[in-house]
């Protein structure tokens, strides 16, 4: 219970669930429509959905947690994603990602205590001109060196973690 | 001068794919649209800017290109665009500083089909791109398109569309390279109906966007492809499944689909022929095994995108258990052109078994980043060297990667390797869907071969078990080499489980995962032994291997090592030699990198 820290206001998720036929091909749309508005899956939305469906809760967990454009955990407010696709891969992402991992104090796939930062590794965005690359809410950072990353993270407000 | 005056009307074209956005190219664009179309400058030409999908030359960008006079800018900032259009779109002269040094030749090309990154190529699938605003059906019109669904529908039966496909040898661009007319034709001969054509736009390669250029700088191209497809197979709906990260795609995709429908090229009676036919997308989630045919089926329906058995085809029994073709969005993007230009026509162009054009995005070490579509039958060397420019800042070549995650790497040796679909799988590779990934001498080849497994050991689905145990045991085995933790028996053991995925596995994720294993073991097992018997790294890309040290002899005392340091490992007095403390190192590699005198070598963990 720990990642749902309120009740979330269903009356988007209605409003997604209307949007569609009531088939269940469009589940995986409708799920991405609610991690879309929530940032993440919330445990009542998905109660609503599988009435509204008639699936059993067990598969949408089972989607939840195959695609990656699923998650049961809130996000933070800036997703932080290093693309870690071949062409970033040999151009040192696995330094940017040791930066971020230093400074934030979390591995990919969590998110700050203070819900500030997330962190992701992504497959490929690409961009493999622009290699290594990281986005953070959609802004592309392009050729980041390891010791930018302290400049980044400031300008987001991130004064106060590791030594930044 | 005298050149201008006699056309009046320009176009300035602004790169907008993602690699210019991501350099800044929308504000580009916007800065010229305000400017050409705002009032109060005094232009004596009419110009419009348009917005188009990627040029390919993304190391480039932002790139803007003006038609007629065909000038190609590049690296254009917001505040270059005052002086382009008061010099070249009002003044009728080129701004020099802007213009494209061509690295072969080294001197400044006005034009983009002077460069040798051009030259050498011949678009088929991409001819449009960076041509057309991808959001405006006009300008796909205006270049033929839709030419060819008209001659399909009025002139041709679904039969002789068929026969037409087959004649011309088009082979999946996708990766497992299935002759498309062949393909059809199973499609076509079932009973039973509704009947589906699918576009796999779920482009998971890492290093690979060809699929993803041709969404948002040509999607009509793509649409034009299924309809005549639909047309031959007998379908009415078809889907496109495209990567929910790629958003300009989405975008430009359901944009052209509504344009289409306006136009009558999409919905009941197309083109007045009585033939109706309907396409949506489907968003995919962001698992890489839904570019598999049978993962991504289940992923349409609503489900977890798992994969099944194949031995009923889906041209009999796929999506919904009704008969289905799928092909990639390259494949489709072909479709119109062979319709227009002939079968005799397309076949002319390639090699005996893999009939024209393949496009590859070269990335990684290599002096011109980009998307590029070259003739089958070409040489890697012509390809990385000619048109890629060859390897920056003078290192040494040592491997290409093609085929995505589940390819093979190629070594220097080889480089006169024809690209074909017969010539890379005889290497161990494959064509795949187009990666194609260069590797200069910094690159450790077993730390690679780490990577695509750990790769393929996270994105399998894990429903059978020789992919799920059987990648994540070698991903041990290459982590535990890596860390200098290897054993003599490690190579036999990979290669024992490379055997029993090859042989076991359900689909082909895990049938093809050992390849990169394979051709790393294949073509650089002195690496493998380098790293488990000597515990070195020669490239110094395995921490637990490399030590960093500054030769003294080459130190000049300049101190910008010590200031680049992020663990405070290097001391030393400005003017005397500077010293590395192994115990603080964490080998990132930066004072190496910033050293204007080489003086800081690797070292291997035990010899030197």
């Amino acid at each position: 219970m720990d990642c749902i820290k309120q009740r979330e206001d269903l009356a988007p998720v209605r409003e997604i669930l209307d949007g569609y036929p009531r088939e269940q091909r469009f589940l995986l749309a409708i799920l991405q429509d609610i991690q879309k508005t929530y940032g993440y899956l919330p445990r009542e939305a998905l109660e609503t959905v599988r009435l509204h469906l008639d699936v059993p809760l067990s598969r949408l967990y089972s989607m939840a947690t195959f695609y990656k454009a699923l998650s049961l955990k809130p996000k933070g407010e800036y997703v932080i994603k290093v693309c870690d696709g071949t062409a970033c891969h040999i151009k040192n992402s696995q330094g940017l990602l040791d930066e971020l991992k230093r400074l934030l104090g979390i591995e990919p796939g969590e998110t700050t205590v203070d819900g500030r930062f997330s962190l992701e590794t992504v497959n490929c965005l690409g961009s493999c001109a622009l290699a290594p690359v990281m986005v953070i809410n959609d802004v592309y950072y392009a050729k980041v060196e390891p010791d930018k990353i302290r400049e980044i993270l400031g300008m987001l407000g991130g004064k106060g973690y590791g030594d930044i | 001068m005298g050149i201008f005056r006699s056309r009046p009307k320009r176009t300035v074209l602004v790169c907008c794919g993602t690699g210019c956005l991501a350099n800044g190219s929308l504000e580009v664009y916007r800065e010229l649209e305000k400017m050409v179309k705002g009032a109060g400058y005094p232009m004596k030409v009419k110009a419009a800017a348009k917005a188009t999908g990627c040029n390919g030359l993304c190391e480039m960008g932002p790139i803007v290109k003006i038609l007629p006079d065909d000038i190609f800018y590049c690296r254009v900032r917001v505040s270059d665009v005052e002086e382009i259009v008061r010099e070249t779109l009002a003044g009728g002269r080129v701004v020099e500083r802007l213009l494209y040094t061509d690295p072969a030749a080294g001197k400044k090309v006005r034009s983009h089909k002077e460069t040798a990154f051009y030259k050498n190529q011949l678009k088929i699938a991409l001819r449009n791109i960076g041509e057309i605003d991808p959001e405006n059906i006009d300008d796909y019109i205006q270049r033929g398109g839709y030419r060819a669904l008209e001659k399909a529908l009025s002139k041709m039966k679904p039969e002789n569309v068929i026969a037409e496909m087959e004649k011309s040898g088009l082979r999946g661009r996708g990766g497992a390279g299935f002759p498309t007319g062949r393909k059809w034709r199973h499609c076509a001969a079932s009973d039973d109906t509704p009947r589906y054509v699918l576009c796999n736009g779920d482009e998971g390669d890492p290093g690979a966007f060809m699929d993803r250029s041709i969404m948002e700088g040509d999607p009509h191209s793509i649409i034009e492809g299924m309809v005549i497809g639909a047309y031959a197979v007998g379908s009415r709906q078809g889907f496109i499944y495209i990567r929910d990260e790629y958003s300009l795609a989405l975008k430009n995709m359901s944009a052209a689909i509504r344009q289409a429908k306006e136009q009558g090229f999409l919905g009941e009676s197309i083109m007045g022929s009585g033939f109706g036919f309907d396409l949506s997308i489907v968003r995919g989630g962001g698992a890489f095994v839904c570019g598999e045919s049978s993962a991504l089926m289940a992923s349409i329906e609503g489900r977890v995108g798992e994969p099944r058995a194949k031995y009923i085809h889906a041209t009999e029994r796929g999506l919904w258990d009704k008969p289905t073709v799928l092909n990639n969005v390259e494949t489709w993007a072909n479709v119109p052109v062979i319709i227009d230009r002939g079968s005799d026509w397309f076949s002319s162009i390639g090699t005996g078994g893999s009939k024209g054009t393949k496009v590859f995005s070269l990335v990684g070490k290599v002096q011109n980043t980009g998307l590029i579509e070259v003739p089958m039958g070409i040489s890697l060397r012509k390809i990385i060297f000619d048109i890629g420019g060859g390897i920056p800042g003078g290192k040494a070549f040592k491997a290409v990667q093609t085929g995505g995650p589940s390819g093979g790497c190629i070594p220097g040796s080889m480089l006169d390797l024809k690209v074909d679909f017969e010539s890379l799988s005889g290497a161990g590779s494959m064509m795949g869907s187009g990666g194609m990934i260069v590797m200069d001498e910094d690159t450790c080849m077993v730390e690679v071969a780490r990577y695509y497994t750990g790769f393929l050991a996270e994105e399998s689905c894990g429903k059978c078990l020789p992919c799920r145990e059987g990648l994540r045991r070698m991903l041990g085995i290459l982590n535990d080499i890596c860390a200098g933790r290897g054993r003599k028996e490690d190579v036999d053991t990979l290669l024992e489980i490379c055997e029993a995925l090859r042989e076991a596995s359900l689909c082909g994720l895990g049938k093809t995962a050992p390849n990169p294993v394979e051709t790393t073991l294949r073509y650089f097992r002195e690496e493998y032994l380098e790293h488990i018997r000597d515990k070195r790294c020669r490239a110094g890309v395995c921490p637990a291997l490399t030590q960093y040290y500054i030769e003294g002899s080459l130190c000049r005392g300049c101190g910008l090592c010590a200031k680049n340091c992020p663990a405070g490992a290097i001391t030393g007095k400005p003017g005397d030699k500077y010293t590395i403390d192994p115990d603080l190192c964490i080998k990132c590699g930066r004072c190496r990198q910033v050293c204007k005198f080489g003086a800081v070598s690797i070292g291997g963990g035990a010899a030197v």
